[in-house]
């Protein structure tokens, strides 16, 4: 993320918003995702004319018309691939990437795998809403098992897949998870744009039309206490309206959820969260409701480095090494032969 | 090969020949593409014309001594002007019975056909599949018609380093050498600039200095069997050619187009960021411009064709000169895209090396049958810049031509280049650095008056960059608002935007030259073509001009738009002749616009056209006897007229 120029006044959430009505469906989650992006933006001092907002097909990709900075809704599925151009083009950007369950994981898989483990520095907001929204409810990737829709009026057969179990098989050096009402989702946000390399967020997003309440028990603010569990580094997973139930890892290497006080169980036996820790977010991505509670927060963060810093490194390095190419060099390279008068 | 005058020199004498085709052709691991491109580059240095044709499988490793795994490489080198690598074979070296199944029918009647003996046995006869028991060397057929010459190459290659110590493997690997040694000694040229390369490649580069002396006695082993076995009649000798003098290099399509990209990009003071996946035969561009970093080039090999285009228009968007290069299948995959370019008018340049289809179609063979994929393949009204090099060394200023078009008039321009082009090589001479005009590029900044779909005098919407303060805005694949570029669904509007974007390649019209015919300016017939096929049909035209007849020829290098005067160039000829390795892609394009009963010559066999398949047509043409018929093809080599 840029930091903001000395001088330049301060912007208001208000000034990240575009002149463009809204149109998403009264009540849509992506609202509330909107409005948080707005204000991060604000807060972390973000440059209008340095932001631009890469998105793909689908209700989530309306996204970039909403923001006040420069945009690009582009083809399904391929806003990484072209937000890597602009990455490449002009590293200096402070790029994010938009999409959804749909446009991110189906159409456009492969370009959200390669993406990630290139590490190219952006920010990249999965909103997920386990349904095809725009082209009115179909089943989706992360639909459950057995989702009656339009298209699959005897429920759906295929499994749903996991995004940030995919994300961490990608090599993402940032992946977390947030909801779109709740109010975690701002200070996740935050550390995703501070993230140097590719940041993958998870958010669940109600789609109040095609897929209402899909995620009520992550929502709800009685269910939400007992189905997700918020990460926090160095401290016990710890969940629960009592806040006396915690998960810890059994003696095969799983994660069981367990009761504070009972068999035996004490605080200090519970998994601590470890940000840097692959493996264990990996385990994290494979709790799933009922079952488990959902992690939310911070899965994994590390550092490495990014593609695009890589690649003008290389250029910078061949130009020590063999000087700045000229076009008379370029003409005069290769076995050059002089025919005579 | 043209008779000149014989002198003598020796024991053999040697013969003036005004140009010799050459082929070569062995296992795809016997090194016949080194062979051939070592002949190449001394030939251009000793001052011939050259062409060439290089053939290899479409697999890397065909079972070794089939005739799937068979590679050839054919130059003709010249004391004249030529265009094309040859029609007919004056010499074939072929180093397996699989290469001499593949090739032979190739050869002229007399022709010299130099085989390695050595591999003549029953295994390698059987891979090449000839019947039990027969060798065709013993064969008269072949005996009578041409001058075979039985050479033991493995053999005698293996007893001229049987002192190294090196292992049969690796002794094997030089019988090429000695091969090109022989044609060397045949041709009269000299050793040294392969010497210089085999130095330079494996001793100092490959730090293999005694693969490099092994390779080079084989080479001089070779020159030396050709001096001292007088089994030979004769030698022959090429002049120079009547180049205009200057210096020069020996060029290839696609390291044409790799340098005219990186030249355009340095013209342009923008960097040139190449985004491909790799694919046969345009991968190679991708090659020469991920080793020029220090020319300020940036590659991106994405993970498929479509991230490709996509990561280009993504580079076009943030104000560089984003490039993606293919072939025909990857073109189609990127059509989708090319749309989205098309509709948010970004200035891109999209590469497609054609090759033969559809579907994987022949990778390695040369086609032309992506014409209307070019101008056509995507979804709605969706009309782009369209270029083809008619040469290797055309490929250069094409993508210069292409990047000063994009730039000019805010839109992709597609070249159209070919696997004859890419691949095959010419004398190219060094354009003098400082002749270059810069290719202008202007970035609005004025947000008082920005509006990102306004235009200026040739339709050109502005091209505001990310980073620029107050001309945020938001770009896609929705409609938009003619002026304000808001997404818009408006009839009207859809209508007027569907128009300006044809009337943009009408503009880019006013900066193209008119397209001028070879030959007088009017006459009988008109032989049209576009592309790499312009050496055959430049030759063809010639030869029937200075046969008496009135033929003129013209090459389109713009396909889209058409030249302007091209209509009215057609209705000076009494006939339209359009020779196309297609099923008629351009005339169907030519009678459809301009109501031209154009003929078609139409080949699609993977290969260029002969000069003489043409020269059969122009006749065929003109004597009345082709009829009313649409199209021919040739066949074997001849163009005929079933009655
Ligand atoms: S269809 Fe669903 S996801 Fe799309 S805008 Fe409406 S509520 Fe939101």
């Amino acid at each position: 993320m840029t930091t903001a120029i000395p001088d330049a006044p301060k912007l208001t959430a208000k000034d990240f918003a575009s002149d463009q009505d809204v149109r998403w469906c009264p009540g849509c989650g992506d609202y509330a995702i909107l409005n948080q992006v707005r204000k991060v933006a604000a807060k972390l001092g973000s440059r209008r004319e340095k932001t631009v907002f890469v998105s793909g097909i689908g209700c989530s990709s309306r996204f970039p018309y909403y923001m006040n900075t420069y945009g690009f809704h582009t083809i399904h599925g391929r806003a990484p691939a072209l937000a890597t151009g602009v990455k490449i083009a002009n590293p200096e950007l402070d790029v994010w990437v938009v999409t959804g369950d749909g446009d991110g994981l189906s159409i456009g898989g492969n370009h959200l795998m390669h993406i990630l483990r290139r590490n190219v520095n952006v920010n990249i907001m999965l909103f997920n809403n386990r349904i095809y929204g725009l082209t009115k409810g179909q089943y989706s990737p992360t639909s459950e098992e057995g989702k009656k829709t339009k298209s699959s009026p005897m429920g759906s057969i295929d499994l749903p897949l996991s995004p940030l179990s995919l994300a961490l098989a990608c090599e993402a050096s940032f992946a977390a998870r947030a909801i779109d009402v709740d109010r975690g989702l701002a200070a996740i946000l935050e550390r995703a744009a501070l993230h140097k390399g590719t940041s993958f967020v998870e958010i669940y997003q109600d789609c109040n039309i095609f897929n209402h309440k899909a995620f009520n028990y992550a929502t709800d603010k009685q269910a939400k206490l007992e189905n997700t569990v918020t990460l926090e580094h160095g401290k016990p997973l710890i969940f629960g309206k009592d806040r006396n139930k915690g998960i810890m890892i059994d003696a095969n290497h799983k994660p069981q959820v367990v009761t504070i006080g009972q068999d035996g169980v004490s605080e200090a036996d519970l998994l601590l969260h470890d940000e840097h820790d692959e493996r264990l977010a990996f385990t994290l991505s494979r709790m799933n409701h009922p079952d488990f509670p959902e992690p939310m927060g911070v899965y994994y963060d590390i550092e490495d480095d990014c593609y695009e810093t890589m690649l003008d490194k290389q250029v910078a390095d061949a130009v020590k090494a063999k000087g700045p190419g000229t076009l008379e060099d370029l003409f005069n390279a290769g076995d050059i032969y002089t025919v005579e008068g | 090969m043209s008779a000149g005058s014989a002198q003598t020199q020796g024991n053999n004498p040697v013969k003036e020949v005004l140009s010799a085709v050459v082929r070569f052709a062995g296992d795809s691991g016997d090194g016949m593409q080194l062979a051939g491109t070592q002949f190449t580059e001394t030939s251009a240095i000793v001052g011939n014309d050259i062409a060439t044709l290089p053939d290899f499988p479409a697999e890397i490793r065909a079972p070794a001594g089939t005739v799937a795994g068979v590679s050839g490489f054919q130059i003709n080198f010249a004391a004249t002007d030529i265009h094309t690598p040859g029609d007919i074979v004056n010499a074939l070296i072929a180093m397996n019975p699989a290469a001499f199944k593949a090739h032979i029918d190739d050869v002229e009647t007399g022709g010299i056909v130099i085989v390695n003996d050595s591999e003549f046995e029953k295994v390698n006869l059987r891979k090449a599949g000839y019947p039990e028991g027969y060798n065709p060397l013993d064969d008269d057929q072949f005996n009578q018609k041409f001058k075979v010459y039985r050479i033991p190459i493995t053999r005698l290659n293996q007893e001229s380093l049987a002192d190294t110590g090196m292992g049969a493997k690796d002794i094997g690997r030089c019988k090429n050498m000695f091969a090109l040694g022989l044609i060397y000694w045949m041709y009269d040229k000299p050793l040294d600039t392969t010497i210089q390369y085999l130095e330079n490649y494996f001793g100092k580069k490959k730090k293999l200095p005694q693969v490099a002396q092994a390779n080079v006695t084989s080479l001089k082993a070779g020159f030396h069997f050709g001096e001292t076995a007088d089994i030979f009649a004769t030698r022959y000798h090429v002049a120079k050619a009547p180049i205009t003098p200057g210096k020069y290099r020996k060029i290839t399509g696609n390291e044409a187009l790799a340098i005219g990209l990186v030249t355009a990009s340095h013209l342009a003071e923008k960097t040139l960021i190449y985004c491909s996946y790799p694919i046969t035969p345009a991968s190679d561009v991708l090659h020469y411009l991920a080793a020029m970093r220090n020319y300020g080039v940036k590659t991106f090999q994405a993970e498929d064709e479509i991230a490709a285009v996509c990561s280009a228009i993504g580079v076009a968007f943030a104000g560089q000169l984003g490039v993606t290069g293919t072939s025909g299948p990857g073109l189609a995959l990127k059509a989708e895209a090319v749309g989205l370019a098309v509709m948010t008018e970004l200035p891109m340049i999209i590469l497609n090396v054609q090759r033969g289809g559809p579907s994987t179609g022949l990778p390695t063979k040369t086609e032309q049958s992506d014409l209307l994929q070019a101008l056509f393949g995507r979804n709605g009204d969706c009309p782009v810049v369209v270029l083809a090099p008619k040469s290797p060394g055309d490929c250069f200023d094409t993508a210069i031509e292409a990047v000063r078009i994009a730039f000019r008039h805010m839109i992709p321009v597609m070249i159209l280049s070919d696997g004859y082009l890419a691949n095959g090589a010419e004398p190219w001479m060094l354009p003098d650095a400082h002749s270059f005009d810069k290719i202008p590029v202007e970035h609005p900044t004025d947000a008082d008056t920005f509006e990102p779909y306004a235009r200026d005098e040739n339709l050109a919407r502005p091209w505001a960059i990310p980073g620029t303060p107050g001309l945020e805005h938001r770009l896609g694949g929705l409609e938009k608002e003619h002026i304000s570029g808001n997404v818009s669904y408006d009839p009207e509007n859809h209508q007027t935007m569907t128009d300006l974007r044809h009337e943009k390649i009408q503009k880019v019209c006013e900066f193209i030259p008119a397209i001028e015919p070879h030959g007088n300016a009017a006459g009988d017939l008109l032989v049209l073509g576009w592309g790499g096929t312009y050496g055959s049909i430049i030759t063809a035209v010639d030869n029937a001009r200075k046969a008496g007849h009135s033929v003129s020829a013209a090459h389109l290098r713009y396909l889209n738009p058409l030249p302007q005067n091209l209509g009215e160039l057609m209705s000076r000829f009494k006939k339209v002749l359009i020779p196309e390795l297609n099923t008629g892609q351009l005339r169907m394009l030519v009678r459809a616009k301009y109501l031209v009963d154009a003929k078609g010559l139409n080949k699609i066999q993977g290969k260029p056209f002969l000069i003489e398949e043409i020269e059969q047509a122009i006749e065929l043409m003109l004597d009345g006897s082709w009829g009313s018929r649409e199209s021919l093809t040739p066949r074997a080599h001849q163009v005929t007229v079933d009655s």
